[in-house]
Protein backbone atom coordinates (compact mmCIF):
# COMPACT_ATOMS: atom_id res chain seq x y z
CA UNK A 1 0.00 0.00 0.00
CA UNK A 2 1.07 3.70 -0.43
CA UNK A 3 1.34 5.55 2.69
CA UNK A 4 3.02 8.86 4.45
CA UNK A 5 6.44 8.65 5.67
CA UNK A 6 8.69 10.94 8.14
CA UNK A 7 12.07 10.86 6.86
CA UNK A 8 12.72 13.63 9.79
CA UNK A 9 11.83 17.06 10.29
CA UNK A 10 10.41 19.02 8.00
CA UNK A 11 11.08 15.74 5.47
CA UNK A 12 8.44 13.01 4.39
CA UNK A 13 7.68 11.06 1.64
CA UNK A 14 5.43 8.66 0.49
CA UNK A 15 6.56 5.30 0.30
CA UNK A 16 4.93 1.70 -0.58
CA UNK A 17 4.44 -0.26 3.07
CA UNK A 18 3.13 -3.66 4.07
CA UNK A 19 -0.90 -3.60 4.73
CA UNK A 20 -0.88 -3.80 8.27
CA UNK A 21 -1.70 -6.89 9.92
CA UNK A 22 -4.58 -7.90 12.89
CA UNK A 23 -2.27 -7.86 16.08
CA UNK A 24 -4.43 -8.51 18.42
CA UNK A 25 -8.33 -10.05 18.13
CA UNK A 26 -10.24 -7.37 18.95
CA UNK A 27 -8.19 -5.22 16.17
CA UNK A 28 -9.49 -3.59 12.27
CA UNK A 29 -7.68 -3.11 9.46
CA UNK A 30 -9.43 -0.41 7.90
CA UNK A 31 -9.49 0.74 4.34
CA UNK A 32 -8.99 4.84 4.65
CA UNK A 33 -11.04 6.86 2.10
CA UNK A 34 -10.46 10.29 4.13
CA UNK A 35 -7.87 11.54 5.80
CA UNK A 36 -6.55 15.29 7.21
CA UNK A 37 -3.44 16.97 8.46
CA UNK A 38 -3.99 18.43 11.73
CA UNK A 39 -2.30 21.10 13.46
CA UNK A 40 -0.78 18.81 15.85
CA UNK A 41 0.57 16.81 12.85
CA UNK A 42 2.72 19.94 12.74
CA UNK A 43 4.38 19.46 15.94
CA UNK A 44 5.93 15.71 14.89
CA UNK A 45 6.38 17.30 11.75
CA UNK A 46 8.75 19.70 12.87
CA UNK A 47 10.14 17.60 15.00
CA UNK A 48 9.45 18.52 18.31
CA UNK A 49 7.85 15.29 19.62
CA UNK A 50 10.34 13.16 21.46
CA UNK A 51 10.39 9.58 20.27
CA UNK A 52 8.69 10.48 16.50
CA UNK A 53 10.92 7.66 14.69
CA UNK A 54 11.74 7.66 11.15
CA UNK A 55 9.57 5.69 8.94
CA UNK A 56 6.43 6.53 10.90
CA UNK A 57 3.01 7.18 9.27
CA UNK A 58 1.30 10.01 10.87
CA UNK A 59 -2.27 10.85 10.98
CA UNK A 60 -4.90 10.56 13.33
CA UNK A 61 -7.70 12.03 11.49
CA UNK A 62 -9.37 9.74 9.00
CA UNK A 63 -12.54 7.36 7.86
CA UNK A 64 -13.14 4.40 5.71
CA UNK A 65 -14.50 1.46 5.08
CA UNK A 66 -13.68 -1.94 7.25
CA UNK A 67 -11.37 -4.59 5.38
CA UNK A 68 -10.45 -7.41 7.38
CA UNK A 69 -11.58 -8.11 11.52
CA UNK A 70 -10.00 -9.89 13.88
CA UNK A 71 -11.42 -13.09 15.59
CA UNK A 72 -13.10 -10.90 18.21
CA UNK A 73 -14.64 -8.41 16.54
CA UNK A 74 -18.58 -8.26 17.16
CA UNK A 75 -19.60 -4.27 16.52
CA UNK A 76 -17.96 -3.75 13.20
CA UNK A 77 -17.74 -6.18 9.68
CA UNK A 78 -15.95 -5.86 6.38
CA UNK A 79 -17.95 -3.04 4.33
CA UNK A 80 -18.85 -0.94 7.05
CA UNK A 81 -18.24 2.85 6.64
CA UNK A 82 -16.77 3.88 9.57
CA UNK A 83 -15.24 7.09 11.20
CA UNK A 84 -12.63 6.70 13.85
CA UNK A 85 -11.75 8.66 17.06
CA UNK A 86 -8.61 9.84 17.18
CA UNK A 87 -8.24 8.03 20.73
CA UNK A 88 -7.23 4.60 20.65
CA UNK A 89 -8.52 3.34 23.97
CA UNK A 90 -9.63 0.30 25.45
CA UNK A 91 -13.10 0.84 26.84
CA UNK A 92 -12.20 -1.47 30.48
CA UNK A 93 -9.27 0.07 32.09
CA UNK A 94 -9.83 2.60 35.10
CA UNK A 95 -10.05 5.96 32.92
CA UNK A 96 -12.06 4.44 30.08
CA UNK A 97 -14.61 3.29 32.57
CA UNK A 98 -14.88 6.60 33.91
CA UNK A 99 -15.04 7.77 30.58
CA UNK A 100 -11.25 9.25 30.44
CA UNK A 101 -11.14 7.99 26.73
CA UNK A 102 -8.00 10.06 25.82
CA UNK A 103 -6.30 8.71 29.11
CA UNK A 104 -6.26 4.98 28.62
CA UNK A 105 -3.88 3.06 30.30
CA UNK A 106 -4.03 -0.07 28.55
CA UNK A 107 -2.65 1.08 24.94
CA UNK A 108 0.38 3.12 25.38
CA UNK A 109 3.81 1.29 26.86
CA UNK A 110 5.87 4.07 26.25
CA UNK A 111 3.83 6.48 28.72
CA UNK A 112 1.62 6.63 31.20
CA UNK A 113 1.00 10.48 30.76
CA UNK A 114 -0.89 10.32 27.76
CA UNK A 115 -3.46 7.91 26.07
CA UNK A 116 -2.92 6.19 22.89
CA UNK A 117 -3.24 8.18 19.20
CA UNK A 118 -3.08 6.71 16.07
CA UNK A 119 0.46 7.92 13.75
CA UNK A 120 1.40 10.08 16.48
CA UNK A 121 4.70 8.89 17.64
CA UNK A 122 6.06 6.10 20.27
CA UNK A 123 5.34 8.53 23.02
CA UNK A 124 1.59 7.62 21.83
CA UNK A 125 1.75 4.47 22.12
CA UNK A 126 3.88 3.90 18.56
CA UNK A 127 0.90 3.13 16.38
CA UNK A 128 0.95 3.75 12.60
CA UNK A 129 -1.63 6.77 11.72
CA UNK A 130 -4.55 7.27 8.85
CA UNK A 131 -3.00 9.32 5.86
CA UNK A 132 -2.18 6.00 4.40
CA UNK A 133 -4.09 3.54 2.00
CA UNK A 134 -4.87 1.23 4.94
CA UNK A 135 -4.34 1.48 9.09
CA UNK A 136 -4.77 -0.85 11.84
CA UNK A 137 -7.38 -0.02 14.25
CA UNK A 138 -7.53 -1.65 17.86
CA UNK A 139 -10.37 -2.51 19.64
CA UNK A 140 -12.37 -2.23 17.45
CA UNK A 141 -15.62 -2.90 19.41
CA UNK A 142 -15.12 0.39 21.04
CA UNK A 143 -13.79 2.96 19.36
CA UNK A 144 -15.38 2.92 15.62
CA UNK A 145 -19.07 4.07 14.78
CA UNK A 146 -20.90 3.98 11.75
CA UNK A 147 -21.08 6.94 9.43
CA UNK A 148 -24.66 8.31 9.62
CA UNK A 149 -26.10 8.05 6.33
CA UNK A 150 -27.04 12.53 6.33
CA UNK A 151 -23.25 12.74 7.01
CA UNK A 152 -21.14 14.50 4.96
CA UNK A 153 -17.40 12.60 4.89
CA UNK A 154 -15.84 16.29 5.39
CA UNK A 155 -17.79 16.36 8.84
CA UNK A 156 -17.17 12.69 9.24
CA UNK A 157 -13.73 13.71 9.19
CA UNK A 158 -13.53 16.36 10.93
CA UNK A 159 -15.57 14.82 13.68
CA UNK A 160 -12.90 12.10 14.32
CA UNK A 161 -10.31 15.43 16.10
CA UNK A 162 -10.76 18.94 15.13
CA UNK A 163 -14.57 19.62 15.66
CA UNK A 164 -14.94 17.29 18.78
CA UNK A 165 -11.91 19.06 20.15
CA UNK A 166 -12.71 22.32 19.46
CA UNK A 167 -16.20 21.64 21.55
CA UNK A 168 -14.55 20.25 24.61
CA UNK A 169 -12.15 22.89 24.73
CA UNK A 170 -15.57 25.56 24.92
CA UNK A 171 -16.70 23.08 26.93
CA UNK A 172 -13.65 23.05 29.56
CA UNK A 173 -14.25 26.42 30.10
CA UNK A 174 -17.64 26.06 31.96
CA UNK A 175 -19.23 29.09 30.11
CA UNK A 176 -22.02 31.00 31.84
CA UNK A 177 -24.79 32.80 30.34
CA UNK A 178 -23.44 35.94 29.17
CA UNK A 179 -19.79 35.31 29.84
CA UNK A 180 -16.82 37.32 27.59
CA UNK A 181 -14.56 34.13 25.97
CA UNK A 182 -11.57 34.89 24.50
CA UNK A 183 -10.28 32.04 21.83
CA UNK A 184 -6.42 32.62 21.00
CA UNK A 185 -5.65 30.68 17.64
CA UNK A 186 -7.68 30.72 14.89
CA UNK A 187 -7.08 27.39 13.31
CA UNK A 188 -9.56 24.55 12.89
CA UNK A 189 -9.88 23.92 16.60
CA UNK A 190 -10.25 27.24 17.81
CA UNK A 191 -12.68 28.26 15.29
CA UNK A 192 -14.93 25.31 16.53
CA UNK A 193 -14.34 26.73 19.79
CA UNK A 194 -15.53 30.10 18.92
CA UNK A 195 -18.00 28.83 17.67
CA UNK A 196 -19.79 26.19 19.99
CA UNK A 197 -19.48 29.04 23.13
CA UNK A 198 -22.08 30.72 21.93
CA UNK A 199 -24.03 26.94 22.00
CA UNK A 200 -23.17 27.26 25.80
CA UNK A 201 -24.47 30.87 25.91
CA UNK A 202 -21.48 32.94 25.78
CA UNK A 203 -22.15 37.22 25.58
CA UNK A 204 -19.40 37.82 24.09
CA UNK A 205 -16.75 35.57 21.73
CA UNK A 206 -13.33 37.13 20.88
CA UNK A 207 -10.42 35.16 18.98
CA UNK A 208 -6.56 36.05 18.77
CA UNK A 209 -4.29 35.52 16.06
CA UNK A 210 -1.96 36.81 13.55
CA UNK A 211 -2.98 35.47 10.17
CA UNK A 212 -5.58 38.20 8.95
CA UNK A 213 -6.92 35.15 6.68
CA UNK A 214 -8.15 33.57 9.48
CA UNK A 215 -9.21 35.68 11.59
CA UNK A 216 -11.99 36.61 8.48
CA UNK A 217 -12.58 33.02 8.71
CA UNK A 218 -13.40 33.95 12.51
CA UNK A 219 -15.44 36.32 11.75
CA UNK A 220 -17.48 34.96 9.17
CA UNK A 221 -17.61 30.98 10.46
CA UNK A 222 -18.26 31.51 14.01
CA UNK A 223 -19.44 35.37 14.56
CA UNK A 224 -16.36 36.53 16.11
CA UNK A 225 -15.05 39.58 17.15
CA UNK A 226 -11.24 39.22 16.33
CA UNK A 227 -7.62 41.27 16.89
CA UNK A 228 -4.55 40.70 15.40
CA UNK A 229 -2.02 40.46 18.12
CA UNK A 230 0.52 42.08 15.88
CA UNK A 231 -1.51 45.16 15.69
CA UNK A 232 -0.99 45.59 19.37
CA UNK A 233 2.49 46.89 21.42
CA UNK A 234 0.64 44.74 24.17
CA UNK A 235 -2.34 42.78 23.31
CA UNK A 236 -2.58 41.89 27.10
CA UNK A 237 -3.47 45.37 27.95
CA UNK A 238 -5.58 45.48 24.61
CA UNK A 239 -7.80 43.16 25.60
CA UNK A 240 -8.03 44.74 29.31
CA UNK A 241 -9.47 48.04 27.71
CA UNK A 242 -11.52 45.73 25.38
CA UNK A 243 -13.19 44.42 28.49
CA UNK A 244 -13.41 47.36 31.13
CA UNK A 245 -10.37 46.65 32.59
CA UNK A 246 -11.91 43.41 33.88
CA UNK A 247 -11.05 40.65 31.97
CA UNK A 248 -12.42 38.01 30.30
CA UNK A 249 -14.55 35.35 32.09
CA UNK A 250 -13.24 32.28 30.16
CA UNK A 251 -9.87 31.91 28.38
CA UNK A 252 -9.12 29.19 25.74
CA UNK A 253 -5.65 28.24 24.59
CA UNK A 254 -6.48 26.40 20.76
CA UNK A 255 -2.65 27.35 19.96
CA UNK A 256 -0.45 25.13 22.18
CA UNK A 257 3.45 24.37 21.35
CA UNK A 258 4.26 26.18 18.53
CA UNK A 259 2.66 29.70 19.44
CA UNK A 260 4.41 33.06 18.00
CA UNK A 261 4.40 36.47 19.36
CA UNK A 262 7.77 36.25 21.70
CA UNK A 263 10.77 35.66 19.40
CA UNK A 264 12.30 33.97 22.26
CA UNK A 265 9.73 31.66 23.68
CA UNK A 266 9.13 30.41 20.11
CA UNK A 267 12.47 29.52 19.71
CA UNK A 268 13.61 28.11 22.27
CA UNK A 269 10.61 25.78 22.29
CA UNK A 270 10.02 25.16 18.29
CA UNK A 271 13.61 25.28 16.83
CA UNK A 272 15.68 24.58 20.01
CA UNK A 273 13.59 21.92 22.02
CA UNK A 274 14.42 23.33 25.35
CA UNK A 275 11.52 23.32 26.22
CA UNK A 276 7.98 21.65 25.81
CA UNK A 277 5.95 24.28 24.20
CA UNK A 278 6.32 28.12 23.99
CA UNK A 279 3.28 29.12 26.53
CA UNK A 280 2.90 32.38 24.32
CA UNK A 281 -0.43 31.89 24.67
CA UNK A 282 -1.20 30.77 27.26
CA UNK A 283 0.91 32.75 29.32
CA UNK A 284 -1.29 36.01 27.59
CA UNK A 285 -5.03 33.85 28.39
CA UNK A 286 -3.37 33.59 32.05
CA UNK A 287 -2.63 37.50 32.20
CA UNK A 288 -5.35 39.20 29.97
CA UNK A 289 -8.35 37.19 31.75
CA UNK A 290 -10.39 38.42 35.45
CA UNK A 291 -9.51 37.08 38.89
CA UNK A 292 -11.22 33.68 39.41
CA UNK A 293 -11.44 33.13 35.99
CA UNK A 294 -11.58 29.82 33.88
CA UNK A 295 -9.02 28.72 31.33
CA UNK A 296 -9.20 25.73 28.94
CA UNK A 297 -6.28 24.29 27.46
CA UNK A 298 -6.61 22.22 24.38
CA UNK A 299 -3.40 23.19 23.01
CA UNK A 300 -1.08 20.22 22.74
CA UNK A 301 2.43 20.68 24.63
CA UNK A 302 5.28 18.20 24.64
CA UNK A 303 6.60 16.36 27.75
CA UNK A 304 8.99 18.49 29.13
CA UNK A 305 8.13 21.86 31.28
CA UNK A 306 7.63 25.09 29.95
CA UNK A 307 7.59 28.58 31.05
CA UNK A 308 4.54 29.28 31.80
CA UNK A 309 3.66 32.15 34.41
CA UNK A 310 2.22 29.97 37.04
CA UNK A 311 2.67 32.69 39.88
CA UNK A 312 0.35 34.68 38.60
CA UNK A 313 -2.57 32.30 37.55
CA UNK A 314 -2.09 31.14 41.54
CA UNK A 315 -2.39 34.80 42.63
CA UNK A 316 -5.13 35.56 40.34
CA UNK A 317 -7.11 32.24 41.54
CA UNK A 318 -7.76 30.82 37.86
CA UNK A 319 -8.99 27.52 37.63
CA UNK A 320 -6.57 25.66 34.46
CA UNK A 321 -8.44 22.62 33.37
CA UNK A 322 -7.32 20.58 29.99
CA UNK A 323 -7.19 17.32 28.47
CA UNK A 324 -7.19 15.48 24.82
CA UNK A 325 -10.41 15.53 24.01
CA UNK A 326 -12.64 12.46 24.34
CA UNK A 327 -14.02 12.28 21.38
CA UNK A 328 -16.48 9.72 21.40
CA UNK A 329 -17.89 10.92 24.30
CA UNK A 330 -18.49 14.00 23.07
CA UNK A 331 -20.01 12.18 19.11
CA UNK A 332 -23.31 11.45 20.35
CA UNK A 333 -24.43 15.79 21.00
CA UNK A 334 -22.03 16.81 18.58
CA UNK A 335 -24.16 14.72 15.09
CA UNK A 336 -26.84 16.32 16.81
CA UNK A 337 -25.55 19.70 16.55
CA UNK A 338 -24.01 18.76 13.41
CA UNK A 339 -27.61 17.57 12.06
CA UNK A 340 -28.83 20.66 12.97
CA UNK A 341 -26.46 23.24 11.72
CA UNK A 342 -25.36 24.31 14.81
CA UNK A 343 -21.64 23.45 14.21
CA UNK A 344 -20.25 23.06 10.34
CA UNK A 345 -17.20 21.76 10.54
CA UNK A 346 -17.14 21.05 6.89
CA UNK A 347 -16.80 24.88 6.14
CA UNK A 348 -12.82 24.71 7.56
CA UNK A 349 -11.67 22.37 4.70
CA UNK A 350 -9.62 24.59 2.48
CA UNK A 351 -7.59 22.09 0.31
CA UNK A 352 -7.87 18.57 -0.45
CA UNK A 353 -4.42 16.92 -1.18
CA UNK A 354 -3.67 13.80 -3.41
CA UNK A 355 -1.90 11.63 -0.83
CA UNK A 356 1.27 11.32 -3.34
CA UNK A 357 0.80 15.15 -3.12
CA UNK A 358 1.70 15.04 1.35
CA UNK A 359 4.51 16.56 1.02
CA UNK A 360 3.28 19.98 -0.25
CA UNK A 361 0.12 19.46 1.81
CA UNK A 362 2.05 19.21 4.95
CA UNK A 363 4.24 22.92 3.43
CA UNK A 364 1.43 24.29 2.61
CA UNK A 365 -0.37 23.96 6.29
CA UNK A 366 2.75 24.31 8.17
CA UNK A 367 4.52 27.72 6.37
CA UNK A 368 0.38 28.70 6.05
CA UNK A 369 0.48 29.34 2.94
CA UNK A 370 -2.34 29.74 -0.12
CA UNK A 371 -5.28 30.68 2.78
CA UNK A 372 -4.63 26.93 4.19
CA UNK A 373 -7.22 26.25 7.22
CA UNK A 374 -7.79 22.68 7.49
CA UNK A 375 -5.99 20.44 4.43
CA UNK A 376 -7.55 17.08 3.73
CA UNK A 377 -5.68 14.19 2.29
CA UNK A 378 -7.23 11.96 -0.74
CA UNK A 379 -5.72 8.46 -0.45
CA UNK A 380 -4.57 6.99 -3.79
CA UNK A 381 -7.42 4.09 -3.72
CA UNK A 382 -10.04 6.00 -2.69
CA UNK B 1 -17.00 60.92 49.76
CA UNK B 2 -16.90 59.45 46.55
CA UNK B 3 -17.65 59.98 42.80
CA UNK B 4 -20.21 58.44 41.26
CA UNK B 5 -19.56 54.95 40.47
CA UNK B 6 -21.22 55.08 37.67
CA UNK B 7 -17.92 56.63 35.66
CA UNK B 8 -15.72 53.67 37.40
CA UNK B 9 -14.38 50.48 35.04
CA UNK B 10 -16.26 47.69 35.70
CA UNK B 11 -13.87 46.27 37.93
CA UNK B 12 -13.21 48.60 40.62
CA UNK B 13 -16.93 48.60 41.86
CA UNK B 14 -19.20 46.30 43.28
CA UNK B 15 -22.13 46.30 40.72
CA UNK B 16 -20.32 45.95 37.97
CA UNK B 17 -21.23 42.92 35.70
CA UNK B 18 -21.04 43.60 32.38
CA UNK B 19 -24.25 44.75 30.86
CA UNK B 20 -26.39 41.74 30.29
CA UNK B 21 -26.84 40.17 27.08
CA UNK B 22 -30.21 40.40 25.12
CA UNK B 23 -30.27 36.65 24.89
CA UNK B 24 -33.39 36.48 22.32
CA UNK B 25 -31.02 39.15 19.71
CA UNK B 26 -28.31 36.54 20.49
CA UNK B 27 -30.25 33.54 19.52
CA UNK B 28 -32.10 35.27 16.60
CA UNK B 29 -28.44 36.18 15.46
CA UNK B 30 -26.37 33.10 15.81
CA UNK B 31 -28.00 29.72 15.01
CA UNK B 32 -28.05 27.41 18.33
CA UNK B 33 -27.27 30.55 20.51
CA UNK B 34 -27.48 28.53 24.17
CA UNK B 35 -28.64 25.12 22.77
CA UNK B 36 -26.19 23.74 25.55
CA UNK B 37 -26.80 26.76 28.02
CA UNK B 38 -27.33 24.10 30.67
CA UNK B 39 -24.11 21.97 31.38
CA UNK B 40 -26.56 19.10 31.62
CA UNK B 41 -26.62 18.77 28.07
CA UNK B 42 -22.80 18.84 27.78
CA UNK B 43 -21.48 16.08 26.42
CA UNK B 44 -18.51 14.62 29.61
CA UNK B 45 -20.11 16.43 32.25
CA UNK B 46 -19.38 15.11 35.20
CA UNK B 47 -15.24 14.54 33.90
CA UNK B 48 -15.85 10.99 35.91
CA UNK B 49 -19.06 9.07 34.97
CA UNK B 50 -18.63 5.13 35.53
CA UNK B 51 -19.69 3.54 32.24
CA UNK B 52 -21.40 0.02 33.20
CA UNK B 53 -21.18 -0.99 29.16
CA UNK B 54 -17.62 -0.39 29.63
CA UNK B 55 -18.08 1.56 25.77
CA UNK B 56 -18.57 -1.72 24.04
CA UNK B 57 -15.55 -3.41 25.92
CA UNK B 58 -16.44 -7.34 26.46
CA UNK B 59 -13.65 -7.97 28.60
CA UNK B 60 -11.99 -6.90 32.42
CA UNK B 61 -9.10 -6.86 30.73
CA UNK B 62 -8.16 -7.40 27.23
CA UNK B 63 -7.00 -10.05 25.82
CA UNK B 64 -2.64 -9.79 25.23
CA UNK B 65 -0.81 -9.25 22.33
CA UNK B 66 1.87 -11.00 21.38
CA UNK B 67 4.84 -9.51 21.55
CA UNK B 68 7.04 -10.01 18.74
CA UNK B 69 10.23 -8.01 19.71
CA UNK B 70 11.51 -6.85 23.00
CA UNK B 71 8.91 -4.07 23.68
CA UNK B 72 10.48 -0.71 25.15
CA UNK B 73 8.26 0.64 28.32
CA UNK B 74 7.89 3.00 30.50
CA UNK B 75 9.00 2.20 34.10
CA UNK B 76 6.00 4.17 35.46
CA UNK B 77 3.82 1.14 34.04
CA UNK B 78 3.21 -2.09 36.03
CA UNK B 79 3.98 -4.09 32.92
CA UNK B 80 3.48 -4.32 29.17
CA UNK B 81 0.30 -2.71 27.97
CA UNK B 82 -2.21 -5.57 26.51
CA UNK B 83 -2.23 -3.50 23.23
CA UNK B 84 0.56 -1.57 21.44
CA UNK B 85 2.18 -0.11 18.18
CA UNK B 86 4.41 -2.40 15.95
CA UNK B 87 5.20 0.74 14.09
CA UNK B 88 9.43 1.01 13.60
CA UNK B 89 10.81 -1.20 15.85
CA UNK B 90 14.21 0.44 17.59
CA UNK B 91 17.50 -0.26 15.43
CA UNK B 92 20.96 1.09 15.10
CA UNK B 93 22.46 3.53 17.33
CA UNK B 94 19.30 5.50 18.07
CA UNK B 95 17.48 2.40 18.63
CA UNK B 96 20.37 1.70 21.48
CA UNK B 97 19.79 5.53 22.95
CA UNK B 98 15.93 4.86 22.93
CA UNK B 99 16.10 1.74 24.71
CA UNK B 100 18.22 3.04 27.17
CA UNK B 101 16.25 5.74 27.76
CA UNK B 102 13.31 4.12 28.49
CA UNK B 103 14.96 1.51 30.72
CA UNK B 104 16.96 4.08 33.05
CA UNK B 105 14.36 7.46 33.15
CA UNK B 106 10.94 7.79 34.17
CA UNK B 107 8.65 10.36 31.82
CA UNK B 108 9.35 12.39 35.29
CA UNK B 109 12.86 13.40 33.82
CA UNK B 110 14.12 15.49 31.68
CA UNK B 111 17.00 13.45 30.47
CA UNK B 112 14.63 10.82 29.47
CA UNK B 113 13.07 13.17 26.86
CA UNK B 114 16.15 14.95 26.01
CA UNK B 115 17.22 11.36 24.85
CA UNK B 116 14.65 10.64 23.08
CA UNK B 117 14.46 14.13 21.13
CA UNK B 118 18.72 13.18 20.83
CA UNK B 119 17.41 9.79 18.95
CA UNK B 120 15.24 11.12 16.95
CA UNK B 121 18.31 13.23 15.28
CA UNK B 122 20.70 10.47 15.41
CA UNK B 123 17.54 8.23 13.65
CA UNK B 124 17.37 11.18 10.80
CA UNK B 125 20.92 11.07 10.05
CA UNK B 126 21.06 7.48 10.45
CA UNK B 127 18.26 6.83 8.12
CA UNK B 128 19.62 9.85 5.55
CA UNK B 129 22.77 8.03 5.23
CA UNK B 130 21.33 4.42 4.86
CA UNK B 131 19.09 6.12 2.20
CA UNK B 132 22.13 6.80 -0.08
CA UNK B 133 22.87 3.67 -0.25
CA UNK B 134 19.08 2.88 -2.10
CA UNK B 135 17.48 2.89 -5.15
CA UNK B 136 15.67 5.90 -3.16
CA UNK B 137 17.85 8.59 -1.84
CA UNK B 138 16.53 10.91 0.64
CA UNK B 139 15.62 14.53 -1.76
CA UNK B 140 15.04 17.65 0.35
CA UNK B 141 13.11 19.06 -2.60
CA UNK B 142 10.36 16.56 -2.85
CA UNK B 143 10.49 15.73 1.04
CA UNK B 144 10.25 19.21 2.05
CA UNK B 145 7.24 20.17 -0.70
CA UNK B 146 9.19 22.92 -0.47
CA UNK B 147 8.24 23.48 -3.99
CA UNK B 148 4.83 24.57 -3.24
CA UNK B 149 5.99 28.22 -2.68
CA UNK B 150 6.06 28.31 -6.46
CA UNK B 151 2.48 26.62 -6.79
CA UNK B 152 0.37 27.88 -3.86
CA UNK B 153 1.50 31.58 -3.36
CA UNK B 154 4.70 31.35 -1.42
CA UNK B 155 4.57 35.07 -1.76
CA UNK B 156 1.79 36.73 -1.60
CA UNK B 157 0.59 34.84 1.42
CA UNK B 158 3.87 36.22 3.23
CA UNK B 159 4.28 39.55 1.92
CA UNK B 160 2.73 42.85 2.98
CA UNK B 161 1.26 41.34 5.59
CA UNK B 162 2.16 41.04 9.17
CA UNK B 163 2.60 37.66 10.52
CA UNK B 164 4.40 37.29 13.55
CA UNK B 165 5.78 33.87 12.07
CA UNK B 166 8.21 35.70 9.42
CA UNK B 167 10.90 36.45 11.63
CA UNK B 168 11.90 32.52 12.56
CA UNK B 169 10.67 31.09 9.22
CA UNK B 170 14.22 31.70 8.11
CA UNK B 171 15.33 29.18 10.65
CA UNK B 172 13.58 26.58 9.07
CA UNK B 173 16.01 26.16 6.38
CA UNK B 174 18.95 25.78 8.79
CA UNK B 175 17.06 23.01 10.72
CA UNK B 176 16.69 21.37 7.54
CA UNK B 177 19.81 21.24 6.64
CA UNK B 178 21.82 21.71 9.95
CA UNK B 179 22.62 18.94 12.42
CA UNK B 180 23.80 20.95 15.23
CA UNK B 181 20.84 20.65 17.11
CA UNK B 182 21.82 16.72 17.33
CA UNK B 183 25.06 18.36 18.86
CA UNK B 184 23.75 20.53 21.31
CA UNK B 185 21.35 18.04 22.37
CA UNK B 186 24.37 15.65 22.75
CA UNK B 187 26.62 18.11 24.37
CA UNK B 188 24.01 19.27 26.80
CA UNK B 189 22.97 15.88 28.35
CA UNK B 190 26.55 14.92 27.88
CA UNK B 191 27.55 17.62 30.18
CA UNK B 192 24.50 17.19 32.46
CA UNK B 193 25.51 13.36 33.04
CA UNK B 194 29.19 14.27 33.20
CA UNK B 195 28.21 16.95 36.23
CA UNK B 196 26.23 14.33 37.86
CA UNK B 197 29.11 12.01 37.80
CA UNK B 198 31.32 14.44 39.09
CA UNK B 199 29.00 15.61 42.20
CA UNK B 200 28.76 11.75 43.24
N1 LIG C 1 -6.46 18.54 23.06
C1 LIG C 1 -6.67 17.84 21.94
O1 LIG C 1 -7.30 16.80 21.99
C2 LIG C 1 -6.18 18.38 20.63
C3 LIG C 1 -6.72 17.88 19.45
C4 LIG C 1 -6.37 18.48 18.24
C5 LIG C 1 -5.47 19.52 18.21
N2 LIG C 1 -4.91 19.95 19.39
C6 LIG C 1 -3.96 21.08 19.42
O2 LIG C 1 -4.68 22.27 19.21
C7 LIG C 1 -3.80 23.25 18.64
C8 LIG C 1 -4.46 23.90 17.43
O3 LIG C 1 -4.69 22.94 16.42
P1 LIG C 1 -5.10 23.44 14.94
O4 LIG C 1 -5.34 22.23 14.11
O5 LIG C 1 -6.18 24.45 15.03
O6 LIG C 1 -3.70 24.11 14.50
P2 LIG C 1 -3.28 25.33 13.55
O7 LIG C 1 -1.81 25.31 13.46
O8 LIG C 1 -4.06 25.30 12.28
O9 LIG C 1 -3.75 26.63 14.37
C9 LIG C 1 -2.98 27.30 15.33
C10 LIG C 1 -3.27 28.80 15.18
O10 LIG C 1 -2.69 29.52 16.27
C11 LIG C 1 -2.21 30.77 15.76
N3 LIG C 1 -1.27 31.34 16.72
C12 LIG C 1 0.07 31.17 16.82
N4 LIG C 1 0.55 31.86 17.88
C13 LIG C 1 -0.50 32.48 18.46
C14 LIG C 1 -0.65 33.32 19.59
N5 LIG C 1 0.40 33.63 20.38
N6 LIG C 1 -1.89 33.78 19.90
C15 LIG C 1 -2.97 33.45 19.15
N7 LIG C 1 -2.89 32.63 18.06
C16 LIG C 1 -1.67 32.16 17.73
C17 LIG C 1 -1.62 30.37 14.43
O11 LIG C 1 -1.46 31.48 13.60
C18 LIG C 1 -2.68 29.40 13.91
O12 LIG C 1 -3.70 30.06 13.20
C19 LIG C 1 -2.51 22.50 18.33
O13 LIG C 1 -1.57 22.71 19.38
C20 LIG C 1 -2.93 21.07 18.34
O14 LIG C 1 -1.86 20.19 18.68
C21 LIG C 1 -5.26 19.40 20.58
ZN1 LIG D 1 -5.26 16.31 16.07
ZN1 LIG E 1 -8.65 2.14 28.60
Amino acid sequence: MRAMVYRGPYKIRVEEKDIPRIEHPNDAIVRVTLAAICGSDLHLYHGLMPDTRVGMSFGHEFIGVVDQVGASVQNVQPGDRVMVPFNIFCGSCWYCARGLYSNCHNVNPNATAVGGIYGYSHTCGGYDGGQAEYVRVPFADVGPALIPDWMSEEDAVLLTDAAPTGYFGAQLGDIAQGDTVVVFGAGPVGLVAAQSSWLMGAGRVIVIDHLEYRLEKARTFANAETYNFTEYDDIVVALKRQTDFLGADVAIDAVGAEADGNLLQHVTSAKLKLQGGSPVALNWAIDSVRKGATISVIGAYGPIFSAVKFGDAMNKGLTLRMNQCPVKRQWPRLFEHVHNGYLKPSELVTHRVPLEHIAEGYHVFSAKLDGCIKPLVVPTAA
Amino acid sequence: MTASSRDLPTAYVPSGAAPARDADQLRARIPGWGVDLDPADRPSVPKLQFHEDLSGAHWEFPERQPERWPRERSIEHAFLTPVFGTACPPHGLSGVIRKFSYRRYSEGRAAHWLLLLLADRVDAWESHLRSFATLHPDNPITETGVLSEFSHHGLSSRLGRRRSDLVHQPLDPVIVAGPWVAAGGAAFVGIRTLMRMLRR
